[in-house]
C-alpha cells in the first residue's frame, strides 16, 4: 500500500457504499442507552442550586434546613472542591460549585443529593444564599468600558480575557498596492447547540476507591483528566464512560460542573448518584457560538486579487474561559484557506461578560469570520462589476500549497464545488435577474479535518485503535472515540471491514471507555474520521499481515498474492484456492498466539513555527460552496429559503448516506443561525436569558427546513483514511452568508449580522426607501489597546515560518 | 384508579392503575403527580421514550395513546388508566422491524437517535391515516418533532420509502438521496 492511509486502494468493497450504521437497529428500536436511561440500585438524585444574580459575592449560605429535610442525604458546597478546572490549561477558571463569587445567572452554588428528584428539588428551596451584588456586564462594549470590577482576576487587564495579533507580511504595504480598500463591520450573534438530549450523568464510587462516571460527553479523555485533578484521585482510579450522546454539536465538550458534582457526591455518599439537567439549565451551560463583532478591511485589485486583509474580531466570551482561547484563534486563522491573499493581519480580543460562556459549536469560531468574509466578497464583486462565482474561482488557494499564514493545504476542491452549485442552481441565468423579492446568493468555505494539536501539550498519538480477533472470526475494535450521532462507531467498523475483507456487521465496536479503549481525543474539530480512521487502518493492516503470513505458509502461496475479501483469504491468481476468514484466524492464532494489534495516528507537524501556530493546522481541509435561493416579503421582512444547493469537497465518502446526513444537518444548522437562532439576554440589570426554552428559542422545524440539493465532490486527499475528509462542520459555514447575499439579490439591502430576523430586513428596506443606506448591521468597531503584532513573513516572501523582530508600519 | 391516601410524611400514597402497554396488560403504581413520560421511563423501564424539554415543546416524548400521538410529558400517568399506550419498544413485530424503523435505519434518518422514537410513532400514525402522503403533508405531520441532527431530509425520505413499501411496492431509496446529485 502507498501510505498509512490506504488511499491508493482500488476495488473498495465497503468504503464508499451505503451501509447501515452499526447502531441503527438499536436506535430505531429505542434500545440505545443514553446517560439518563441508566438506573442503579440505591441510586441518589441530584439537583443544583444556581445563582439568581449575574455577578455577586456570596456572603452566606445556610444549608441547615435542607440538610435536615427528610430524604436528603447530603448538601454539597464549593469548598469541598477547591481545585479549579477548565477545558484549556491556560484558562482553568471554573469551580464545580461557586467559591466566594458567582459570575453569571445559573452558576452552580450548591448541590443536593436525595432519595429522589422531587426531594432534591424541594430541598433546594430550603437553602438560603445571601449575595452582595456586583455590577453586571452584558455586552462587548460594556466589557471594554468597565475594567472594574473584574469578573476574573486573571487575563490581560480589566475584563479583557485574551488579545492576539498576528501579521503575515506587511499589510499596510498590501493596502498600498490595492486599487480599492474597503472595510465592513459585521456581527454574528451567539447561538446554542440545542441538542435534544439534556445533559445527564451517573457516578459510582466503589469501596476499592475507584470512580466510574457514565456521562454524555463528547470528550471523555479530557474529562478524565479534569475529574482526576479536581477530585484528587489517581487518574488510573477514574473511569469515564461516554454514553451515546443524544446530539452534541460541541455542547458536550467542556468538563461540566454537574459531572464533577455527581462524582464528588458518589465519593462522599458511597452510593450511585445521578443528575439530569433541565432544559433551562442546559441553556445556561451553553458553551455555544460566541457573539462576535468583526471588522474586515480588504485591499483588492480590479480583477478581485486580494492584496491584503486586516481582520479584527471581538468575542463576547461570557463568564468563563472554557475553550474560548481556541475559539478566539478560530475567528481568524482559517480565513486564508479559501482565496489567495498576499498579506494578512488578524487581531482578536475575547472579553468576559456575566453571561453563559461561549465555546465550541459546530464550526468552532469559524462561521462568524466566514460570514464576514463571504458577504464582503459579494460586495467586492458587485463593486468591481464581476460575477461573484467567477471572481472567487480566479483567486482560489491552489492545491498542495501553503497559505499566507503557513497552513498546508492538500487537495482543494472548491473550484469544482463552485462549478457544481453554479450549474445546478442555474446561477448565470438567475443571478441579478430575478424579480424583486426573489434572490439567489453564493458563498464558500473551508474547514479543518481535525485540529493539528491537542488541547494539552503532549507528543503522543491523537487517536489509538486496538483490534482483537477471536476464533469465531469476530473482530472487536476498541477506540476512545465518542458516538454523538455522526457515525464514528460505524466508521471504525467500515474501515476495519474493508481492510480485513469481512462485513461491517462481523465487527463489534467498543468505544469511549477510558478503562477499555485507547485514547482518542474526542468528537470535536471534525477530527474523528481522519484520526480514528487512520489509526484503524494501521491496526487492521497489522492484523491482515498476521493472517496473510499464516495463510501463506499453509497454502504455500506468496503473501503478496493473497487477498482478503468476501470473508475469505485467497490467491488472487487462483481465487478458488483459499481459506475462510475464520480458518485464517485459526491458522494465525496457532502460529502467533492470541491475536491483537494496535494502530495510532498523529497529525503532521505544523509548517508554521511561531507562537500560536498550533491553532489552524490540520491534516487536510474540506471545502464547500453553497447557493441559497430566498423569497423576501418586503411588507413583512420575512425571509423564506426554499432551496439550497451545496457542493462539498469530501475527499472520499466512507459511507455516502452518512456523509449526506452530515451535510444536510449542517445546512439545517446554518439555516437556523442565519434566520432565527440567538442567545439573547434581558438587559444589564439581571442578565437572564430571554428565552431558555425549546419553544421560544427559535430553531427550524420541518416547516422551515429548505429543500437541499447536495453534490459530493470526491478527490482523495493523501492524508485522509482512504482519502476521506470531513463533512460534519464545513458545510454549515457558507449557509448564513449565502442567505445574506441572496437577500441582497432579492431586495437590494445588506443585512450584515445574523440572525437575519424580519425586523432587521424591514428596517433596511425602509431605510433604503427613504434614500438612506439599505443596510442593517453594526457601524462601529470599538477600540481596544492591542499589543504589537507577532510578525511572520509569508511563505511567498521566504523565511521559515518563524516570527521575526519587526515594528509594524503603523504601530 | 384506587383512591390515594395521605402517607405519614404528608406525601400522597401511590396511585395504582391498569392499562395496556404495547399490547400487553400492565399494572403499575406510582406517585400520582407523575407524568406518563415518567411512568413509562421510571416505573415500567421503557426508556426508549425520551425527553428533551419536559414542557411539550420538542416532541421527543411522543407516544401513542389509543393510537393517537400525545406528548407523554404533558399527560398525567393516572390519565391513561384503561387505555392502550404504544411506545417505540412496541413498534417492531417480534424480530421484524416496522417498515418505518427499517427505512430510518437504511437512510441514516436516526443520527444521534434521541428524537427518533417520537418521529417514528408520529409518522406511524400519519401513514395509518394517509398511506401515501405528499412531502408537504409529511412536513405538517412532523412539525411538532424537533431534530437537530438530520435537517429532516433523511426523515422525510425514510417516511416516503416506508410508505411505498407498506403499499407493497419494492421501493429503494433514490440514488440522489444516497450519493447526492451527480
Amino acid at each position: 500500500m502507498g501510505g498509512a492511509n490506504g488511499a491508493e486502494r482500488k476495488n473498495l468493497r465497503v468504503i464508499g457504499k451505503p451501509h447501515r450504521k452499526v447502531d441503527a437497529a438499536s436506535k430505531v428500536t429505542g434500545q440505545t442507552k443514553y446517560a439518563d436511561d441508566l438506573v442503579f440500585p440505591r441510586m441518589l438524585y441530584t439537583k443544583i442550586l444556581r445563582s439568581t444574580v449575574p455577578h455577586g459575592r456570596i456572603l452566606k449560605i445556610d444549608t441547615s434546613k435542607a440538610e435536615s429535610y427528610p430524604g436528603v442525604k447530603l448538601v454539597l458546597l464549593g469548598k469541598e472542591m477547591p481545585i479549579p478546572y477548565g477545558a484549556l490549561p491556560v484558562s482553568e477558571d471554573e469551580h464545580a460549585l461557586a467559591i466566594g463569587k458567582v459570575r453569571m445567572m445559573g452558576d452552580p452554588v450548591a448541590a443536593v443529593a436525595a432519595v429522589d428528584e422531587d426531594v432534591a428539588t424541594e430541598a433546594l428551596d430550603l437553602i438560603d444564599v445571601e449575595y452582595e451584588l456586583l455590577p453586571a456586564i452584558s455586552s462587548i462594549q460594556a466589557a471594554l468600558d468597565t475594567p472594574e470590577p473584574r469578573i476574573h482576576e486573571y487575563g490581560e487587564f480589566g475584563n479583557i480575557h485574551r488579545r492576539q495579533v498576528y501579521e503575515f507580511g506587511d499589510v499596510e504595504a498590501g493596502f498600498a498596492e490595492a486599487d480599492y480598500v474597503r472595510e465592513d463591520i459585521t456581527f454574528y450573534e451567539g447561538s446554542t447547540h440545542l441538542a435534544l438530549e439534556q445533559h445527564a450523568s451517573v457516578a459510582q464510587f466503589g469501596h476499592d476507591g475507584k470512580l466510574t462516571l457514565w456521562t454524555c460527553t463528547q470528550d471523555p479523555h479530557y474529562l478524565h483528566r479534569s475529574l482526576a485533578k479536581v477530585l484528587e484521585l489517581p487518574q488510573s482510579h477514574v473511569r469515564v464512560i461516554a454514553t451515546t450522546n443524544g446530539g452534541g454539536f460541541g455542547g458536550k465538550c467542556d468538563p461540566f460542573a454537574h459531572e464533577i458534582i455527581v462524582s464528588k457526591l458518589a465519593m462522599m455518599t458511597g452510593r450511585p448518584v445521578k443528575i439530569c439537567l433541565t432544559r433551562e439549565e442546559v441553556f445556561y451551560c451553553h458553551r455555544g457560538r460566541h457573539p462576535v463583532l468583526m471588522s474586515t478591511k480588504t485591499g483588492f485589485k480590479k480583477d478581485g486579487t486580494i492584496t491584503a486583509m486586516h481582520h479584527r474580531t471581538i468575542l463576547d466570551g461570557g463568564a468563563y474561559g472554557g475553550h474560548g482561547v481556541a475559539s478566539t484563534f478560530y475567528t481568524g486563522v482559517l480565513q486564508p484557506t479559501t482565496y489567495q491573499m498576499k498579506r494578512y493581519k488578524f487581531e482578536a480580543v475575547r472579553v468576559f461578560t456575566n453571561k453563559a460562556p461561549g465555546g465550541p459549536k459546530r464550526g468552532h469560531g469559524t462561521p462568524q469570520p466566514r460570514f464576514a468574509q463571504e458577504i464582503q466578497m459579494d460586495k467586492i464583486a458587485e463593486q468591481l462589476g464581476l460575477d461573484p462565482a467567477e471572481m472567487r474561482k480566479k483567486h482560489l488557494v491552489p492545491s498542495n500549497s501553503l497559505t499566507v499564514n503557513w497552513l498546508r493545504v492538500g487537495t482543494m476542491g472548491l473550484g469544482k464545488c463552485i462549478d457544481k452549485v453554479v450549474e445546478g442552481s442555474n446561477w448565470k441565468e438567475r443571478f441579478r435577474k430575478l424579480p424583486y423579492g426573489k434572490g439567489i446568493g453564493l458563498a464558500c468555505s473551508g474547514y479543518m479535518c481535525g485540529a493539528g494539536t491537542p488541547i494539552y501539550w503532549n507528543n503522543m498519538p491523537h487517536s489509538g485503535v486496538q483490534l482483537k480477533l477471536d476464533r469465531s472470526g469476530g473482530v472487536t475494535v476498541f477506540c476512545g472515540s465518542t458516538e454523538i450521532g455522526q457515525g464514528s462507531d460505524s466508521i471504525l467498523a467500515y474501515i476495519v471491514a474493508e481492510v480485513l475483507g469481512i462485513d461491517p456487521f462481523d465487527i463489534r465496536v467498543v468505544t469511549a471507555d477510558t478503562d477499555l479503549t485507547p485514547v482518542d481525543l474526542g468528537s470535536y474539530s471534525s477530527r474523528v474520521t481522519m484520526m480514528t480512521g487512520n489509526a484503524a487502518i494501521q491496526a487492521a493492516e497489522r492484523a491482515k499481515e498476521l493472517l496473510v503470513q499464516a495463510v501463506s505458509a499453509k497454502l504455500e502461496v506468496p503473501a503478496d498474492r493473497l487477498v482478503l475479501a468476501d470473508r475469505r483469504v485467497f490467491d488472487k491468481e487462483n481465487p478458488e484456492k483459499g481459506v475462510t476468514f475464520v480458518e485464517a484466524v485459526w491458522l494465525a492464532e496457532a502460529k502467533f498466539g492470541t491475536l491483537g494489534t494496535v494502530g495510532s495516528y498523529k497529525p503532521p507537524a505544523a509548517p508554521g513555527k511561531f507562537k500560536g501556530s498550533g491553532v489552524g493546522p490540520s491534516p487536510a481541509y474540506s471545502y464547500s460552496a453553497a447557493v441559497a435561493e430566498v423569497e423576501v416579503n418586503p411588507e413583512t421582512g420575512i425571509v423564506v429559503v426554499p432551496r439550497i444547493w451545496m457542493a462539498h469537497d469530501i475527499g472520499q465518502c466512507i459511507n455516502p448516506v452518512v456523509a449526506m446526513g452530515q451535510i444536510e444537518g449542517s445546512i439545517y444548522m446554518g439555516l437556523g443561525e442565519a434566520l432565527m437562532e440567538e442567545m439573547t439576554y434581558r438587559g444589564n440589570r439581571n442578565v437572564v436569558h430571554k428565552f431558555p426554552s425549546f419553544l421560544e428559542y427559535k430553531s427550524p422545524t420541518t416547516m422551515e427546513m429548505c429543500d437541499v440539493i447536495t453534490y459530493l465532490i470526491e478527490d482523495q486527499d493523501s492524508n485522509g483514511p482512504f482519502g476521506a475528509k470531513e463533512a460534519g462542520q464545513g458545510p454549515q459555514l457558507p449557509v448564513p452568508p449565502a442567505i445574506a447575499n441572496a437577500i441582497y439579490d432579492a431586495v437590494g439591502v445588506r443585512i450584515d449580522e445574523v440572525p437575519i430576523t424580519p425586523d432587521k430586513v424591514l428596517k433596511a428596506i425602509r431605510a433604503k426607501a427613504k434614500g438612506q443606506e439599505g443596510r442593517y448591521g453594526p457601524t462601529v468597531f470599538p477600540h481596544c489597546d492591542m499589543p504589537a503584532s507577532i510578525f511572520v513573513p509569508t511563505p511567498e516572501e521566504g523565511g521559515d515560518g518563524k516570527a521575526v523582530e519587526r515594528q509594524p508600519v503603523l504601530a | 384508579m384506587k383512591p390515594t391516601k395521605k402517607k405519614a410524611n404528608g406525601k400522597p400514597a401511590k396511585a395504582q392503575i391498569c392499562l395496556r402497554v404495547n399490547g400487553e396488560p400492565v399494572e403499575v403504581a406510582f406517585a400520582p403527580h407523575k407524568t406518563l413520560l415518567e411512568v413509562l421511563r421510571e416505573d415500567l423501564a421503557l426508556t426508549g421514550t425520551k425527553h428533551g424539554c419536559e414542557l411539550g415543546e420538542c416532541g421527543c416524548c411522543a407516544v401513542l395513546v389509543d393510537g393517537r400521538p400525545v406528548l407523554s410529558c404533558l399527560v398525567l400517568g393516572v390519565a391513561v388508566e384503561g387505555h392502550e399506550v404504544t411506545t417505540v419498544e412496541g413498534m417492531a413485530e417480534g424480530a421484524k422491524l416496522h417498515p418505518l424503523q427499517d427505512a430510518f435505519a437504511e437512510l441514516g434518518a436516526a443520527q444521534c437517535g434521541y428524537c427518533t422514537p417520537g418521529f417514528l410513532l408520529t409518522a406511524k400514525v400519519l401513514l395509518e391515516e394517509t398511506p401515501q402522503p405528499s412531502r408537504e403533508r409529511i412536513k405538517e405531520a412532523l412539525a411538532g418533532n424537533i431534530c437537530r441532527c438530520t435537517g429532516y431530509i433523511k426523515i422525510f425520505e425514510a417516511v416516503e420509502l416506508a410508505a411505498a413499501r407498506m403499499a407493497g411496492k419494492p421501493a429503494e431509496p433514490s440514488k440522489e438521496s444516497i450519493y447526492g446529485r451527480r
